[in-house]
């Protein structure tokens, strides 16, 4: 029995309030957009997510993340796209990171925590004392269903720049994550990629700024990266996965947000969870689950330190 | 490229009073100087944490010397990178095994200085790919991940990369490490191989029961190059006593050249320094001692 006979089947045995109840987000124009922005986000994140979970840099993307605040608002408050502002801060604290960690005896991980809470604090500080009429909480938790078209332009712009620049450098990047010595000796210029990488991982998170807001779309930018990594020992693979994960996700987090009548960037994360909890727990490799069945079995698919 | 022709494509590095300060203000290497030949295998030798990694990783331009400049043969390091000259194979725990990759992608990763920025492999990258794979014996394990091989399969997987790369100038930093004495010694006749074939290989080690075996020449290091030249001349126990003794030939107050292995090879007897004519055997009782060394290998820096 074809999957459509299978569908028309299930259609028929239901009242047909219920199919109604289904379909009706579907008649809302702004669901239909929310529905393929975030699928577009979504996708564009769980691609770099997969480059960004495997060079270690999930922090990094949480510190970009915040860091944008205050240029969001200075650029509303110039008139600028927001698009600007927020990448122009968000890459410029990448470089404070790199020069303060460079140049003190301060651990990586307190620098990225020292300053990305501090471009935030200044962000909000800007935001509640220049008069916009911005509003803070969709910038902290995202609006995709009140995005306006303008707003879906520059995330069209910001995310079809990043896979741009992933596609065409893909092969370096990932070499740049898994042996940057040996970039290095092959005579690739490691700081330019250094500097390219980062500037995709802003890129991204002015992309997913007005769906998931800025705390979520560290999410979505760890998320589905770990939970593709968790199902499979390739590359091509992995990105196919996370594609899939995010995508979906997007796409099943925004439908139930209608519903339940909850925030979309909400809905989207607790699914990317819900997909990384059962990777976590059942993946055929590396699950929890699945090793306690198969252990003194197969030793050396055990992950090695 | 006048040297190119008179030197028949031989490259020997020239490194010219090196000094490196980590940022912990700890002397890892000062005034180092010395001249690896071209067309021969050199061992570089010294406890750990004598500075091996440092030298290696201020050959390659992975960091930056406080002082000195390190050439290949009139040309700068990042030319000769550029040009596909220098091939790096690393420690065991500079790579992150659980990284989802195969061993065919990671010895293609040899090939991408050699193709256009896209990274296409060419039907002739795909082929030196194989040959480089077939020459170390790994051509079966192609499709396995990294991390589900053995400590020989990993080390020989990064060798192919290097040969995948056509390097002139090859680097191996502890080759020997974690392997078993049947892929040493595989290990070693293909880089008496490549020698023949006019390479200039660089091998650090602190396993010094197979050096006479395959070293026309040797470097011995701590903290700075204390001796180097032929192996017959250069690898005599005075130098090693001096070399693995610690002596306080450092201007810093750091203790840690003193490893525990250090201050025994100073004593008479011990099996390092015992003979000044090591035979080519292997499964002496240096042998046994590389999986205990491995828990300093964080000193070796």
């Amino acid at each position: 029995m074809s999957a459509d006979a299978v569908i028309a089947d299930v259609i028929a045995l239901m009242p047909a309030d219920a199919w109604r109840w289904l379909i009706e987000p579907f008649q809302f124009s702004f669901m239909i957009r929310a529905l393929w922005v975030s699928a577009f986000v979504g996708t564009v994140c769980a691609i770099l997510s997969c480059y960004i979970t495997l060079k270690g840099w999930s922090l990094m993307g949480d510190a970009v993340s915040h860091a944008v605040v205050p240029g969001v608002v200075v650029a509303y408050a110039l008139g600028l796209p927001f698009s600007l502002g927020a990448f122009i801060f968000g890459f410029g604290a990448t470089l404070a990171i790199g020069y303060v960690k460079a140049q003190t005896r301060l651990k990586e991980d307190a620098v990225i925590g020292v300053i990305f809470t501090g471009f935030f604090a200044f962000g909000l500080v800007l935001a509640t004392k220049i008069p916009s009429n911005i509003d803070l909480f969709h910038i902290l938790f995202g609006n995709v269903l009140g995005i306006s078209s303008q707003d879906i332009i520059q995330t069209l712009i910001a995310g079809g720049l990043t896979l741009a620049i992933i596609l065409l450098r893909r092969k370096d990047l990932l070499l740049f994550c898994f042996d940057q010595n040996h970039a290095k000796a092959i005579g690739l210029n490691t700081q330019v990629m250094y500097y390219t990488l980062l500037s995709v991982l802003a890129l991204t998170i002015v992309t997913a700024l007005q769906t998931a807001g800025i705390i979520l779309v560290v999410a979505m930018l760890v998320t589905p990266g770990s939970t593709a990594y968790l199902l499979s020992d390739r590359f091509d693979r992995m990105l196919i996965i996370s594609v899939a994960v995010s995508v979906l996700s997007c796409f099943l987090g925004t439908y139930f947000s209608y519903h339940l009548d909850a925030s979309t960037g909400g809905c989207i994360v607790v699914m990317m969870t819900l997909f990384f909890t059962a990777a976590v727990l059942f993946a055929p490799k590396y699950g929890i689950v699945t090793q306690t069945h198969s252990r003194g079995g197969d030793q050396h698919v055990s992950r090695q330190k | 490229m006048t040297l190119k022709t008179t030197r028949s494509n031989n490259y020997g590095i020239a490194v010219d009073n090196i000094s490196v300060t980590y940022s912990n203000a700890r002397l890892a290497l000062y005034n180092a100087s010395c001249y690896v030949e071209p067309g021969t295998i050199t061992g570089l030798v010294g406890p750990n944490g004598g500075g091996k990694s440092t030298l290696f990783k201020s050959i390659m331009g992975f960091l930056f010397p406080s002082q000195g400049h390190v050439h290949i043969d009139g040309i700068s390091v990042e030319k000769a990178q550029k040009q596909q000259l220098m091939a790096y194979v690393p420690q065991a725990d500079e790579v992150d095994w659980n990284f989802p990759i195969s061993v065919f992608d990671v010895v293609m990763m040899g090939r991408y200085g050699h193709m256009n920025m896209f990274r296409i492999p060419s039907r002739q990258d795909r082929r030196i790919v194989m040959e480089s794979l077939e020459r170390v014996g790994m051509s079966e394990f192609r499709d396995r991940q990294i991390g589900e091989l053995s400590g020989g399969q990993k080390k020989r997987a990064f060798l192919a990369r290097a040969l995948a790369q056509e390097g002139k100038v090859i680097l191996l930093d502890e080759p020997f490490t974690g392997v078993d004495v049947k892929t040493e010694k595989r290990i070693i006749t293909l880089l008496m191989q490549l020698r023949d074939e006019s390479h200039t290989i660089l091998v650090s080690t602190h396993d010094l029961s197979s050096i006479s075996t395959f070293c026309d020449r040797v470097i011995l290091l701590n903290q700075t190059i204390l001796a180097a030249g032929t192996t017959e001349e250069t690898f005599t126990e005075d130098n090693l006593a001096m070399t693995f003794g610690g002596l306080p030939i450092s201007s810093s107050s750091d203790k840690s050249n003193l490893t525990p292995e250090a201050i025994m090879a100073h004593q008479p007897g011990h099996p390092f320094v015992s003979s000044t004519n090591i035979q080519p055997s292997y499964g002496q009782p240096g042998r046994e001692q590389p999986a205990k060394r491995e828990l300093n290998q964080d000193l070796d820096t």
